[in-house]
C-alpha cells in the first residue's frame, strides 16, 4: 500500500503488544451506529497512473504564456529557476510552524529575514511573519486599526479591488464593523481624500497603491485627511512598484498590507501566495499572526525564536488579535529569495519595465478607434480602458487570436461591463506587445494600414 | 535601555549563518532584468508628478551562488518530516509523496490566471470540483468551499456561517460559543473573531464532553458547540450523537473541527455524527507539506440547511454539458457567484489551488481504501506508542486512543524537576522532533504524541527507546535532560528576552550607530 510501511506481521505483532486482536477492537470507542459507512470512492491507483491523470487536467487549461496581460491582483512574472530550487528543498517544505526553534533555525531566520525586507518595502517599522493572502492582510490590518483607535468604522475606497473590498466586509460581519465606500474622481481615477466628517469615528481609511484601477494615488494626501480625522490610514501595497513609487511609510502610511505573489509566487489560479502586514512601532502589540524575534541561546549565540506570542491565539485563546494560526512562510520565502536576487537595482529596473511597456501599450492601443482610457491619473504598470462594443466580446476575440488582453471589469460589477484593465509586466516582451496591437486592430476591425489616429 | 546597547542580542557576533543582509556587497547583482525594448520617454518621466521613491530600499546585494549556498544552509538547520520522525501532536506531520508536488508544479496549473476565461480553465475546475466530491464522500456532508486558507480560516468561515443562519432563522440573539476546554485556541479566538461570547466546558474525568455539563451550558443564547471528534486528547467522543442532538434541540449548530479527521477516515463521517459545518485540514490529513508553517488549505463542508451561505464562488457542474463543450459558453464546470445568502469571500480568488492539486492527487492515489487504511495504521501506530510508552510515562487517559494520545511528564516533574519542555528538548538530540507539549491545557505536563500511519515499527520503537532512554536520564542523570539540547545548531533561545527587547528586523550598521549615538546624546 502507497507510503505505509507496516507489512501485515508488522501490523499483527504490534496488535499483539497493544494486546487486541484485529483493527475494528482500536475503533471500538466509536459507536456502532457510526460505523457503518463505507467510503464511496474509486479504490486508488498507482503513481505510474495518477501521473497521467493529472496531468491530462494540467493540460486541459489553456494558458497564453506571454501575451497574457491579466493582473487585477495576480500577476505573471520570470520567477528564477533558484527561488524554485530552493523553496522545493524538503527541509522546508516538510517542516511546521517552528515551535521547535532548535531545529527550525531555518525556517524562523528565513522568516526575520522576510520581516526585514517587508519593512524596507513598506519603509514602516515592524512586519509580521506574513497573512493568507493580501485580502485577509487588508480585513486584518483595519481590524488592528480599530483595536488600536477604540473606534469600530471602516471607510474604504471604492478604488480597492472589489474582492479585497468583500473580504473586510465578510470579515467585518463577525463584530459587526460597519464598512462604507469612499468615493473616486471620476476624471483623475484617485480616491477623493475624505473630509473629516466623512471619516468621524473612522477607524482607518483604507487604499489601495497603484489603485484596483492601475491608477497613482496620492498617499501623502489621503495619509493627512486619515490623520485629521483621528483615523490610520492603511494601504493595501504592490509589490512590482515597490522599487519605484515612494513607499506607504515615507507617504505618512500606518499600515501597509499586501500580497507577494508577483515577487517568487507563479499566479497558480490565485493561489497560494503569502499576505504581508507591516505597521508602525506603536502597534507591535496590536499585530496578528507569529512574529519571530532575535535573541541569544544558552551559549550566547545569535538565534532566531518566535515571539510576543502573548497576542496569539494558541496563548490568549479567545483574547488573542487574530485566530491566525499559520503563516505562508513557504510562499514568503520564495519572495525573500527573489528579492534577494533582485536586489534594491533589479527590483526598481522590474518596476521601470512594467511601466515603460505599459504605457507603449496604451498609448498605442488608444490611437486604435474604440478604445478611451478611463481615467486621466498617471497609472503604473496597469490602466483601464473603455471598449466600445463591450470588454467581453473583445477579449473572446483577442483569445481567438493567442492573446488574453486583460480582464473584462464586469466580473466584479455589471455596469463595468466596457470596461478593462489591462496589466503589463517585463513577461510581455516588445514582439507581444505589438501582437497586442494588431490582434486589437483586427478585432476592432480597424485593420487599415493607417490605423493608428493621433492623439487627441 | 536601548535594544542595540551591550549585552542586547545585536552585539552579539557568533551566529551560525549570518543573515543574507550582512552578506550583502554593493553592486552585486544575481537577477538581471532585460531592457524595455519599447519608444517611450523613461519610467521617471512617465511618472512625473507621482510621488517616487527617495531611497532604494536596503534588500541584499548578491551573486545567484551566494543566495542559492546561504538558503541551502539555512535549510540544514531545520528538522523536516524528510529527515526524520516528526510527531507534533495534532499537527498530522505525514509523509508527503513527492509525486504530488510535481503535479501542482505543472505549467499547466501554476501559470493559470485566477480571471482568466472558464473555458480556458476547465481543467483547474474539474480538479477543485473532483475534490469537494471527495472531501464530501470523507466527511459526509453536503456541499463544500475549497476557498479558506487554513483551518483557523475554515474556523471563521464556518461560525460565520452560523451567525447568518441564526440572523435568518430568528436567533440574531444568541450570543454564545461552546467549546471543551481541550479545545485548540482557534476554536475560541475564532468565536470570538465572529462576535461570540465563549463558554468553556469542563472536561468530564474521563477525557470526554460531559453530557449534564453540557446539558446546562446549552441555552436559547447558544449559537454553536464547536467540537474536535476525536478530541485533542485522541479520545473518540462516544457520546457524539447524544452531544449533537442536545445541541440541536437547543437550537445551537455543532461545529466540527476537522484537524483529528486522520483518525477516522472511511470509519465515521461527521455527518452522520450530526455536525452541521466541517472544516478539514488538508496538509494534514491529506498530506500537502507543511511548508514552514504554511501555506496549507482548510475546505468547509456544511449540511444542506448552511449550504445557502457558503462564501461564493462556488465550483459547480452542468448537469447535461453543451453540445459544443469546446465552445466558449460549453464549459462543463463553472464558478457561481449568485449565491445570495452567501457571508462572502473570506479571501482573494478561490483559495489555495496549489495546495488543493496536491491533496487531489493525494486521495486519487490513495482511494477510499487506501485512505481507509491510512487511518487505520495511524490509530494502530499510536496505540502501540502509548501502550509502549504507559510504564514510564504517565498516560492520563489510559485507554484505547484514535490517532494520538496524552502522556504527561508530571512523573518526571514531581521526582526530578525534568519538565514536559526539559524532555522536548532532549528528544531533538535523537534527531526526533518533539511532540505538542503543554497542550491539551487540561493535562499538566502535556506531551500530545501523533505519529502518522507513514511512520515504520523500526521508527516507532527508536522513539519509545530515547524516550526510554530519557526516563532513565531523569532518573539518574538529569542535568543532561535538564541542558537539553547538545548538538542542535542553537540551545534554548531566550525567549524572555526576545520578547522584552523585541528586535524584529535587521537593521543596516549605520543606522545601528546612529541610534546608539542617539541614545548617548539623550
Amino acid at each position: 500500500m502507497s507510503y505505509l510501511p507496516h507489512t501485515d506481521a508488522d501490523r499483527a505483532a504490534m496488535l499483539q503488544v497493544i494486546g487486541v486482536d484485529s483493527i475494528d477492537d482500536l475503533f471500538a470507542a466509536i459507536p456502532a451506529d457510526l460505523r457503518t459507512c463505507v467510503l464511496d470512492m474509486a479504490p486508488g491507483i498507482p503513481e505510474s497512473e495518477l501521473a497521467p491523470k493529472v496531468t491530462a487536467l494540467a493540460d486541459a487549461n489553456r494558458t497564453y504564456g506571454s501575451r497574457s496581460f491579466l493582473g487585477a491582483g495576480c500577476y505573471q512574472i520570470y520567477v528564477p529557476a533558484a527561488v524554485r530550487a530552493l523553496t522545493a528543498r524538503s527541509e522546508f517544505t516538510t517542516s511546521y510552524t517552528p515551535y521547535q526553534a532548535e531545529v527550525s533555525q531555518g525556517t524562523l531566520q528565513h522568516i526575520f529575514e522576510f520581516q526585514t525586507a517587508i519593512c524596507e518595502l513598506t519603509a514602516l517599522e515592524v512586519a509580521n511573519a506574513s497573512m493568507y493572502d493580501g485580502p485577509s492582510a487588508l480585513a486584518e490590518g483595519a481590524f488592528l486599526a480599530a483595536r488600536h483607535t477604540r473606534r469600530d468604522r471602516i471607510v474604504v475606497s471604492a478604488a480597492v479591488h472589489p474582492e479585497a473590498a468583500e473580504v473586510l466586509r465578510t470579515y467585518s460581519s463577525g463584530p459587526g464593523l460597519p464598512v462604507t465606500d469612499s468615493t473616486v474622481d471620476p476624471a483623475t481615477g484617485r480616491t477623493n481624500p475624505p473630509t473629516p466628517e466623512e471619516l468621524e469615528g473612522a477607524a482607518a481609511l483604507v487604499v489601495q497603491q497603484p489603485n484596483f484601477f492601475g491608477v497613482i494615488e496620492d498617499l501623502a494626501l489621503l495619509a493627512d485627511a486619515a490623520h485629521a480625522a483621528g483615523a490610520l490610514l492603511v494601504v493595501s501595497q504592490g509589490l512590482l512598484a515597490a522599487g519605484v513609487l515612494s513607499p506607504p511609510g515615507a507617504e505618512g502610511a500606518d499600515v501597509a498590507v499586501g500580497d507577494v505573489q508577483p515577487i517568487g509566487n507563479p499566479p497558480q489560479f490565485g493561489g497560494p501566495s503569502a499576505g504581508f502586514l507591516a505597521c508602525r512601532d506603536q502597534f507591535i502589540r496590536q499585530l496578528p499572526g507569529r512574529l519571530v524575534g532575535k535573541t541569544v541561546d544558552a551559549d550566547r549565540r545569535v538565534c532566531f525564536s518566535l515571539t510576543l506570542q502573548a497576542r496569539e491565539q494558541h496563548i490568549r485563546r479567545e483574547k488573542a488579535t487574530s485566530n491566525i494560526c499559520s503563516n505562508q512562510a513557504l510562499a514568503a520565502l520564495a519572495a525573500t529569495i527573489h528579492l534577494a536576487l533582485l536586489g534594491p537595482v533589479g527590483l526598481r529596473q522590474l518596476g521601470e519595465v512594467c511601466v515603460t511597456r505599459a504605457h507603449s501599450l496604451c498609448d498605442r492601443l488608444t490611437r486604435i478607434d474604440g478604445f478611451e482610457p478611463l481615467f486621466s491619473g498617471t497609472f503604473f504598470h496597469e490602466f483601464t480602458l473603455r471598449v466600445a462594443g463591450g470588454a467581453e466580446s473583445f477579449a473572446a476575440g483577442m483569445r481567438r487570436l493567442g492573446v488574453d488582453p486583460g480582464v473584462p471589469l464586469g466580473r466584479f460589477r455589471p455596469e463595468w461591463s466596457d470596461l478593462l484593465l489591462v496589466a503589463v509586466t517585463e513577461m510581455n516582451g516588445p514582439d507581444d506587445l505589438t501582437a497586442y496591437v494588431e490582434a486589437a486592430r483586427e478585432v476592432m476591425g480597424d485593420g487599415k494600414a493607417t490605423g493608428e489616429r493621433s492623439r487627441r | 535601555m536601548s535594544a542595540h546597547a551591550p549585552g542586547g542580542p545585536d552585539d552579539r557576533t557568533t551566529i551560525v549563518e549570518p543573515l543574507i543582509f550582512d552578506k550583502s556587497r554593493p553592486g552585486h547583482r544575481a537577477a538581471a532584468i532585460e531592457a524595455p525594448g519599447v519608444q517611450t520617454a523613461s519610467a521617471t518621466e512617465l511618472l512625473s508628478g507621482t510621488a517616487l521613491r527617495q531611497r532604494p530600499p536596503t534588500l541584499p546585494e548578491l551573486a545567484e551562488p551566494e543566495v542559492v549556498r546561504h538558503y541551502t544552509r539555512l535549510s540544514h538547520m531545520n528538522h523536516a518530516v524528510d529527515l526524520g520522525f516528526y510527531p507534533l501532536g495534532s499537527c498530522t506531520m505525514k509523509y508527503n509523496p513527492k509525486v504530488n508536488d510535481e503535479l501542482a508544479s505543472l505549467p499547466g496549473f501554476t501559470r493559470l490566471h485566477p480571471y482568466q476565461a472558464e473555458e480556458d480553465v476547465q481543467g483547474t475546475l474539474e480538479l477543485m470540483w473532483e475534490l469537494e466530491q471527495a472531501l464530501l464522500a470523507v466527511t459526509g456532508m453536503c456541499r463544500a468551499s475549497l476557498q479558506p486558507a487554513a483551518g483557523a480560516h475554515g474556523e471563521l468561515v464556518g461560525i460565520l456561517m452560523v451567525r447568518a443562519y441564526h440572523r435568518d432563522h430568528g436567533g440574531a440573539d444568541r450570543d454564545t460559543v461552546i467549546v471543551p476546554d481541550s479545545a485548540h485556541g482557534t476554536n475560541l479566538a475564532t468565536a470570538n473573531m465572529a462576535g461570540y461570547r465563549v463558554v468553556e466546558l469542563p472536561s468530564s474525568d474521563r477525557g470526554l464532553v460531559d453530557l449534564t455539563t453540557l446539558a446546562e451550558a446549552l441555552s436559547e443564547r447558544t449559537a454553536a458547540v464547536m467540537l474536535t471528534n476525536p478530541n485533542t486528547l485522541g479520545l473518540f467522543e462516544d457520546d457524539i450523537l447524544e452531544i449533537t442532538r442536545l445541541a440541536h434541540e437547543a437550537g445551537a449548530l455543532v461545529y466540527y473541527d476537522g484537524a483529528n479527521l486522520n483518525a477516522i477516515m472511511g470509519k465515521a463521517r461527521p455527518g452522520d455524527m450530526g455536525m452541521d459545518v466541517v472544516h478539514m485540514n488538508l496538509h494534514k490529513t491529506f498530506s500537502t507539506p507543511h511548508g514552514g508553517g504554511g501555506p496549507g488549505a482548510g475546505p468547509v463542508a456544511v449540511c444542506a440547511r448552511l449550504e445557502p451561505y457558503l462564501p461564493t464562488p462556488l465550483v459547480a457542474q452542468r448537469v447535461t454539458p453543451d453540445p459544443g463543450a469546446d465552445e466558449p459558453g460549453g464549459a462543463r464546470f463553472h464558478l457561481v457567484y449568485d449565491h445570495p445568502s452567501s457571508i462572502g469571500r473570506v479571501r482573494g480568488f478561490y483559495g489555495n489551488v496549489g495546495v488543493l492539486v496536491r491533496a487531489y492527487a493525494y486521495m486519487v492515489r490513495l482511494g477510499g481504501n487506501g485512505l481507509l487504511r491510512a487511518s487505520e495504521d495511524a490509530v494502530l501506530n499510536a496505540n502501540y506508542l502509548r501502550v509502549r510508552l504507559r510504564d514510564a510515562y504517565d498516560v492520563p487517559y489510559d485507554r484505547m486512543c484514535m490517532h494520538e494520545f496524552v502522556a504527561s511528564a508530571s512523573r518526571q516533574k514531581h521526582t526530578a524537576g525534568v519538565t514536559a519542555r526539559d524532555i522536548a528538548k532532549r528528544l531533538l538530540d535523537f534527531g526526533i522532533h518533539s511532540p505538542t507539549v503543554y497542550f491539551p491545557l487540561n493535562v499538566p505536563e502535556a506531551i500530545m504524541i501523533e505519529p502518522t500511519e507513514t511512520e515504520s515499527r523500526d521508527t516507532l520503537d527508536s522513539f519509545v527507546d530515547a524516550m526510554l532512554q530519557i526516563d532513565h536520564e531523569t532518573r539518574h542523570e538529569p542535568t543532561i535532560v535538564l541542558e537539553a539540547p547538545h548538538v542542535t545548531p542553537v540551545r534554548r533561545p531566550d525567549e524572555t528576552l526576545a520578547a522584552r527587547e523585541p528586535v524584529l528586523r535587521w537593521r543596516p550598521q549605520a543606522v545601528r550607530l546612529q541610534a546608539v549615538h542617539t541614545a548617548e546624546r539623550t
